[in-house]
């Protein structure tokens, strides 16, 4: 009789649920997906409205499917890490991840491999367009004024600011400027930390214009120590109703704006792509969802897996365009 | 008067209570743990904010992360291993008194000045904010060039060892700090093709690598110091009164500079202790006992990191403007509790803005008794055998830096600033001025080229403007002075040489 080494019943113990779930799973997920808890992976660090749009939809989630959503934040390397890890996620629907407009930037920069087609686009949840602004204290009534005011000035001598380098606000300008007939750099980008800093600046007198999304300029518009003169937008804001878009204004046809949106690893089944998407239609006509968006004034918008896929190519496109024209596209 | 009143009844709810209470105990146990911040404690709480009431969402911030910055000296003075950034500049100190037998004495001080440090800013929030934040929006670029420029020459000035080893620790610091992608080009620098390190280095994993991790690797290779005789712990607050009293000079001045570091958007408690310390230590009468366990220090910083937390609200409520990385979470909390920062929350919302003072006040005030208790519990391991507390530290350690993005490369970061600090110090370089170095670094750098973009790439702006001018004379002087010094004392010595050739 051999002896039952210690070892030997260890391995088998633990191989034992191994087994069982390697025979159980496929059998499960093809007839009620999901049985299990979901992680959904956010790119960026806690505490951002990134990670905040990505609890909420976690937890609205959580209703829908009756099983837990969990946010995972993945950073690093300035969202490629975590765009990165959804991407080489496992396709059976337990781990999804909020794709953010950045995707459709790095690649042109040459950061990364990585391109929108690499994803299952499952839902796009937030759209929020940039605003133009301007600091109370600055002449220009309008934004024909202020448009007036750029072309007169010798390139390079108005300021803008409000991200990094190549940042997605950068890029609005780029596209508003060009789509006036001017050259990208006829404003000078100014880099900066995020919005936050750039409207600070603004108000501090350091620069001149600050093309950052309306909810980031909101805490100094309603201090009444900025002015937005327009959306780059198709239509106006419902929530700030007052500022006019560029077309209706100035008659210049751009619009562009920062997207979130929910995907999976390329080759999700479609079953549980379609379930996935069906969910997040109704999170995002939720009462619950349209309070918290509201709330933190950003954008509402849906489309569903295709819509968001197509608006992702466009996207691309745009930012190709506006970073080759910046020259700031290294492929 | 009757929103006063209002603001009492808001925080008098049970729930409110409660949310200070608990989230008072979880910021001294996260603060205390190496590697967590304070900036964790407030992020790791966002989701909870989503089930409460408005106070009570903002009050659990605010308590956790006072709490949090305190509760980060524990560790340092018990192990030197600081719990938060914020912590690191007078560590050392704080661990001399450790070793010198005065433990208790070193947390009383930490706990009452942090109190009063966190009970005076909030007397400077409640009376000038409208004021304080005109000051801060009259900061450009241009004034934070000088003042980063300044906070970088608190390295040498904190130093014990030589001044060019401080110097040295810096720069690689700043070197450090130019890795990545978050650089005013927006460029990947110094990447070598790695995805992780676009993001660049943060300063927690340098911090805990330096600190903690090289502590360990120092206990395993040096004989077990000789235990700290046994004794009854003495009183905390016992003394602290007449060290009030004795360093009252300094304690205002730490009070007055944390509210001015607060308030400037994006320099934050880590700074503010920083300057603090190091004019305790230009201004002293005995500038030589410093490092040695001498209060006057830990007095003047540790209040004024506590005071620049009030503070860093100011702009936060006035002009959602983050004053620090711990407010820039709490302005999304606000907005989705619909207490929107703007002047109107002063006025149409005081009740809710008397309710945020008086919780600021009662969480200072709990802090008191609650961090007693938690001292206690953690001078436990000043009797706990060292080979049983550094298999726990460096657990910790990997923890805290993997939560921080559930990224496996920051535990690779902490081992590589572990073996860096252990090298250094063995050399005799202060890790303190290299962490100063890589939390600095971007702010010089971005202050200064986005000024020369603003200017086109003239420097008259940076003597031009007002405010830059004073914190320009301010630095050339801090510059100049020893060199001067130097000059005026070689002089007097001249006349003298050349007397017995001339003889």
């Amino acid at each position: 009789m051999t002896p039952i080494s210690r070892r030997g019943v260890l391995l088998g113990a633990a191989a034992l649920p191994l087994a069982g779930t390697a025979l159980a799973r496929p059998a499960l997920a093809q007839t009620r997906y999901p049985v299990r808890p979901l992680q959904l992976i956010c790119p960026w660090g806690a505490g951002g409205g990134t990670d905040a749009t990505a609890r909420i939809v976690a937890s609205l989630l959580e209703r829908e499917l009756g099983q837990p959503v969990n946010v995972v934040n993945r950073t690093g390397g300035s969202g490629v890490v975590g765009h990165a890890a959804i991407n080489a996620s496992n396709p059976d629907g337990y781990t999804i991840g909020i794709i953010t407009v950045e995707i459709t930037m790095m690649h042109w920069q040459g950061l990364t491999p990585l391109t929108y087609a690499d994803y299952t686009p499952l839902g796009l949840v937030n759209r929020d367009a940039p605003g133009v602004q301007v600091s109370a204290s600055a002449p220009y009534k309008d934004i024909k004024a202020l448009a007036e005011a750029i072309k007169a000035a010798p390139p390079g001598k108005l300021k803008a600011s409000g991200t990094g380098q190549g940042g997605i606000w950068h890029l609005a300008l780029v596209g508003w400027l060009q789509a006036m007939g001017l050259k990208p750099d006829h404003v000078r980008w100014v880099p900066s930390n995020g919005a936050a800093p750039g409207m600070q600046d603004l108000v501090a007198g350091g620069i001149d214009i600050v093309p950052c999304s309306i909810p980031e300029a909101r805490a100094m518009l309603d201090a009444g120590r900025a002015r937005s003169l327009a959306i780059m937008a198709p239509q106006r804001d419902p929530l700030f109703p007052d500022i006019p878009t560029l077309k209706e204004s100035l008659g210049v046809e751009y619009q562009t704006a920062v997207w979130r949106g929910i995907g999976g690893p390329p080759k999700l089944p479609a079953e549980i792509a379609a379930k996935l998407t069906a969910a997040l239609e109704k999170v995002a006509k939720s009462e619950q969802y349209a309070e918290f968006m509201k709330s933190r004034g950003f954008g509402m918008d849906w489309a569903d897996g295709a819509g968001f896929g197509k608006v992702m190519a466009e996207t691309d496109k745009a930012m190709g365009e506006a970073m080759r024209a910046a020259g700031l596209a290294k492929s | 008067m009757s929103d006063l009143i209002d603001g009492f009844i808001m925080v008098g709810q049970m729930d409110v209570l409660v949310a200070i209470l608990l989230s008072a105990i979880y910021g001294l146990v996260v603060g205390s743990l190496p590697g967590l911040s304070a900036t964790m404690a407030t992020a790791l709480l966002v989701p909870v904010t989503f089930y409460l009431s408005p106070i009570a969402a903002v009050a659990t911030i605010i308590s956790a992360s006072a709490m949090a910055i305190f509760s980060g000296d524990i560790p340092g003075c018990l192990l030197r291993i600081p719990g938060t950034p914020a912590s690191a500049a007078y560590t050392d100190e704080a661990y001399a008194m450790t070793r010198k037998g005065q433990a208790e004495m070193a947390l009383g001080i930490g706990l009452w000045f942090s109190a009063i440090g966190g009970i005076v800013g909030t007397l400077s929030l409640m009376v000038m904010a409208p004021a304080l934040a005109e000051v801060a929006l009259n900061f450009s670029s241009f004034e934070y060039f000088w003042l980063a420029v300044l906070g970088l020459m608190c390295a040498t000035l904190v130093a014990r060892s030589s001044p060019v080893k401080a110097i040295a620790s810096m720069l690689l610091g700043l070197l450090f700090s130019c890795i990545g992608m978050e650089n005013p080009a927006g460029a990947p620098r110094f990447t070598f093709g790695m995805t992780d390190l676009l993001g660049g280095i943060e300063p927690l994993p340098a911090l805990v690598g330096v600190f903690a991790l090289s502590e360990v690797m120092r206990a395993l290779a040096t004989a077990e110091p000789p235990p700290l005789p046994r004794r009854k712990f003495g009183s905390i607050l016992a003394g602290q009164w007449s060290l009030t009293r004795r360093f009252q000079w300094p304690m205002w001045r730490g009070n007055v500079v944390g509210i001015i570091i607060g308030v400037l958007p994006g320099a934050g408690a880590d700074m503010a202790a920083w300057v603090s310390y190091a004019l305790s230590k230009r201004f002293s009468k005995t500038p030589e006992k410093f490092g040695t366990g001498h209060p006057e220090g830990l007095v003047e910083a540790g209040a004024s990191n506590n005071a620049s937390l009030a503070s860093g609200w100011v702009p936060a409520l006035l002009f959602g403007i983050p004053g620090d990385t711990i407010t820039a979470i709490a302005i999304g909390v606000l907005y989705m509790k619909g207490l929107n920062p703007g002047p109107t929350l002063f006025t149409e919302r005081a009740s809710s803005m008397y309710a945020l003072y008086i919780i600021f006040i009662l969480a200072n005030i709990i802090m008191i008794p609650l961090g007693i208790l938690m001292i206690r519990l953690a001078t436990r391991v000043l009797r706990a055998p060292r080979a049983s507390i550094m298999p726990v530290i460096l657990m910790l350690c990997a923890m805290g830096a993997f939560a921080t993005g559930n990224n496996l490369f920051a535990i690779l970061l902490v081992g590589f600033f572990g073996v860096l600090g252990y090298i250094m110090e063995r050399n005799g370089y202060p890790v303190a001025a290299l962490v100063l170095g890589i939390v600095m670094g971007s702010m010089v750098e971005q202050s200064f080229v986005t000024s020369l973009i603003k200017s086109d790439n003239s420097l008259l702006p940076f003597f031009e403007r007002p405010i830059s001018a004073v914190l320009a004379t301010i630095t050339l002087a801090a510059l100049l002075w020893p060199v001067a010094a130097w000059l005026i004392r070689r002089r007097r010595r001249a006349p003298r040489r050349p007397a017995p050739q001339g003889g």
